[in-house]
């Protein structure tokens, strides 16, 4: 692809204009065009002391390949080639990247260390105060010694890490300042230092936000959506893409739901409207009511985790 | 904020790759379910490319469109949001398939 004119290939670039020639075209036998140009830079055409007449869009791409005498673009008008003394040299580069691609690369980096260790990572994900941090706790307690690991992202605070300590499991707490989401770096810097043995399970906390953290990628199995019965039936709807992205939506808080006149059947249709795909469980971490669905789903993931290899 | 970051890091990897010194334009692609907020974007985006080429880029954002497999009538179908029912059979059960795309397409450099 020529990055001057956009000539081949996927790429697209407004030349401008083209230089009308001064000449008619009859008395312009090789290129009007190539007349045209070298008369604007003042220079002899290479075609009238040449054999052949020069195709007049002639490119022998490698470098774009035309001489610095018949370079037929057309100049003047905009971003110009090179051989015209003094002009700056714009060119169109063809990026095509995403612009998370350094996010999606670390991303993938963790998901292979992960892999290697059988280590199920799981990404919780939810709106500050549904409860993440005491299902977690609840969780660990009741998978007893099996080996687990926590990292905690908050803006502020090591609140959360503390709790989670305090039922002698390992966490590491990230801050993120004013992030609003942790990203697969800040992740992959959690992993070498939690050096997690074969078989692991990773909780990954995520920043209590229904919007951000939907779009990074930490290397994960999957997304975890939680969400309480006192934040309101219409939350899948308003925030989709963190349901969409979530293969798990855990309803926390059910011993809740006949105070706050919450309506279960709405929370699984909203769901259900965002993500067909989606898996919904009804869980009471306080009361342990529905827990036992969440570790079976865990020891179901682990499994599946410790097959692929 | 960090997808400007984002851009500044590819500006600055696609400089040393390219050897350019300036960014003059920039165009990125951005899916309709992306939930950029273009304003916000643009704001960000002068205020982190100081000090980097794009300082001073024009910053051009082109629209995606919304692609969704319904699961009732099993086509991929366009629609504007991600809540808007299927344009040919109505139905309210879709998934996403495109459209939350942010990519930056090309940059015109000097």
């Amino acid at each position: 692809m020529c990055t001057v004119c956009g000539c081949h290939g996927t790429v697209t670039f407004d030349p401008g204009p083209e230089v009308k020639s001064p000449l008619p075209p009859a008395a312009a036998p090789v290129s009007s065009l190539a007349a045209a140009v070298s008369a604007v830079a003042g220079m002899t055409p290479r075609s009238r002391a040449a054999p052949k007449p020069a195709p007049a869009h002639h490119h022998d791409h490698g470098g774009c390949g035309c001489g610095p005498g018949h370079h037929l673009h057309p100049y003047g008008q905009r971003a110009a080639g090179g051989s015209v003394p003094g002009m700056s040299q714009e060119r169109l580069i063809a990026v095509e990247t995403s612009i998370l691609s350094k996010n999606d690369a670390l991303a993938a980096e963790n998901r292979r260390a992960l892999a290697a260790r059988q280590v199920l990572a799981l990404n919780l994900v939810s709106s500050p105060g549904s409860g993440k941090t005491t299902l977690l706790c609840e969780t660990i307690r009741a998978m007893g010694a099996r080996p687990l690991a926590v990292i905690e992202g908050d803006q502020q605070t090591s609140a959360d890490a503390d709790r989670i300590r305090a039922t002698g499991a390992r966490a590491i707490q990230i801050n993120t300042g004013k992030g609003c989401h942790l990203d697969a770096a800040m992740v992959g810097h959690a992993l070498t230092a939690l050096n997690l043995p074969q078989g692991a399970c990773l909780f990954i906390e995520n920043v209590g936000n229904l919007v951000c953290p939907a779009g990074f990628d930490l290397g994960e199995d999957a997304k975890v959506a939680i969400l309480s019965v006192t934040e309101g039936e219409d939350k899948p709807l308003k925030y989709p893409a963190m349901f969409t992205a979530a293969r798990l939506a855990i309803l926390n808080k059910i011993d809740l739901a006949p105070y706050c006149g919450a309506d279960l059947a709405a929370y699984r249709a909203n769901l259900r409207r965002v993500n067909p795909h989606i898996e919904i469980l009804e869980v009471s971490a306080r009361t342990g009511e529905g827990m036992q669905g969440w570790l079976n789903w865990l020891a179901a993931r682990q499994s599946e985790k410790a097959e692929a290899l | 904020m960090s997808l400007a970051e984002g851009i500044r890091e590819i500006v600055l990897d696609q400089a040393r790759q390219h050897g350019f010194a300036r960014v003059t334009c920039l165009r990125l692609e951005i899916g309709r379910f992306a939930g950029v907020e273009k304003p916000a974007l643009e704001f960000a985006f002068d205020v982190v490319m100081r000090g980097s080429p794009a300082e001073g880029a024009r910053l051009e954002m082109l629209d995606l469109p919304g692609r969704a497999l319904c699961f009732d009538c099993e086509t991929t179908v366009e629609i504007d949001s991600r809540l808007s029912p299927c344009p040919r059979c109505g139905g309210g059960r879709l998934l996403p398939e495109g459209g939350d795309e942010m990519r930056i397409k090309d940059m015109e450099v000097a």
